[in-house]
């Protein structure tokens, strides 16, 4: 790993400040993606602006239709969360399969969405769950947000501060979970808001991505049989050593028939 | 250089360390407490494993600044000052949980944290809750029926132990 200056931030204000100051700076929030990717030296930023001591960044605020999870919230205390497993344990249940439980103590929502994986879980809920990224600048749509790779819509010194979820009728998140890292080979969310219907699919791709031709489908029907035979095109998925992007448009049909019949039960 | 100051098993310590120091090597090569190892580097296998703050993390994913002001405890200070091993190192020895010993102090350090967080926690779970923990000798049976043992020690529903 490249030596950096270190700073610990007090709050937003002052990490966007510092971060703005520094000639590279990055923010680190639990580190859980950043700190391996120093160490390979994939990165090797001038600064790292740690957002730890702000206290205010925790928590997760539950009503009847919207939960908001400040953006270093770890994993494991979104999984924990009584009021959430009660609300929506989709997205608490999605938060109890990150990684391991070592990791779930300190890898965070803010720097899961903010890093924007292809195969992290949390970008699933941001777009399954009609969500909201709030940033120390503005609001960012959950269907906005993601552009590519590892891409997001965030300006070079914006922060975020927490993500918003709109509470579904039902919703359910199932993964495919890669046996050695944990992240998803794919992972489907289905939400059903009264008649309309969202399938968002992380893992798969480049970046999450809905399937309109299955929420189509499951509006007029919601059972598992009514997406059978909606194909989803391989072209635009990713292969890699692990499976092919045929297999993985053909685990999107299952996994997104799966997740229905968890909610119809 | 930076200046850190952190508890470890319950004693100040105070170090000067780079920024990218990680808190795995301010422990085994500043603090001289190699019981924590380095498996894998790469957040994987959870030799590394210590408490913060009372929490199972992995201390070569973070840094040693990032443990300024915080309560560590490594497989050290588990053990009475007398010797009288934890009520996990225990069962450990009377379950054969170990052959080489390598990943040894980090399931330790995540059984104790398992206990705490799933008292009530069965076989398929205690299972699943060590998936950031590797093991390549003697395999996961002695481990978890170790884990499974000490954790009722320690959650009072059975007699054993000095100081569960």
């Amino acid at each position: 790993m490249h030596n950096f200056n270190y700073h610990l931030a007090a709050d937003v204000q002052d990490a966007v400040a510092k971060l703005s100051k520094s000639e590279d700076g990055k923010i680190i929030s639990g580190g859980m993606t950043l700190l391996p990717t120093l160490k390979n030296r994939l990165s090797a930023p001038s600064d790292l602006i740690d957002l730890g001591n702000i206290d205010a960044l925790r928590g997760v605020v539950v009503s009847k239709t919207e939960v908001t999870i400040k953006g270093m919230t770890c994993h494991a205390d979104v999984a924990a969360n009584a009021d959430l497993q009660r609300v929506l344990p989709a997205l608490a249940n999605l938060a109890g399969i990150i990684g391991d439980p070592a990791v779930r103590h300190r890898g965070t929502i803010g720097g899961s969405v903010a890093n924007a994986d292809p195969a992290a879980d949390y970008p699933a809920a941001v777009v399954g769950l009609d969500g909201v990224v709030e940033t120390n600048q503005r609001r960012i749509n959950g269907d906005d947000f993601f552009i590519s790779l590892f891409e997001t819509a965030l300006e070079p010194n914006e922060v975020i501060t927490a993500v918003h979820f709109k509470v579904p009728d039902a919703a359910h998140y199932m993964k495919f979970r890669h046996p050695a890292s944990g992240y998803a080979v794919v992972g489907v969310m289905v939400a059903r808001y009264g008649k309309k219907v969202r399938v968002a699919v992380t893992g798969a791709g480049p970046n999450v991505f809905r399937v309109p031709a299955m929420e189509a489908a499951l509006e007029q029907n919601f059972a598992p049989e009514a997406i059978a035979n909606v194909a989803v095109d391989a072209d635009d998925l990713l292969g890699d050593m692990h499976c092919s992007a045929e297999y993985r448009a053909h685990m999107v049909g299952v996994y997104a028939r799966r997740a229905v019949a968890a909610i119809v039960g | 250089m930076i200046n850190v100051t952190m508890t470890v098993n319950g004693r100040e310590m105070t170090g000067e360390v780079e920024a990218r120091t990680l808190l795995v090597q301010f422990l085994r090569d500043h603090l001289r407490l190699t019981g924590t190892h380095v498996g894998c580097d790469t957040t994987q296998c959870g030799c590394c494993i210590v408490h913060v703050d009372g929490k199972a993390m992995k201390s070569c994913t973070m840094l040693a600044v990032q443990a300024q002001g915080k309560a560590i405890t490594t497989i050290e200070g588990l053990a009475a000052k007398d010797g009288t091993l934890h009520p996990m190192q225990q069962a450990f020895r009377d379950n054969h949980a170990l052959q080489c010993g390598y990943c040894t102090p980090g399931m330790v350090m995540m059984g104790i944290d398992i206990a705490r967080r799933l008292p009530d926690a069965d076989e398929a779970t205690i299972r699943h809750q060590l998936e950031g923990n590797i093991c390549r000798c003697t395999g996961y049976q002695g481990i978890v029926e170790a884990i499974k043992s000490a954790s009722a020690v320690l959650n009072g529903k059975q007699e054993g132990g000095s100081h569960a």
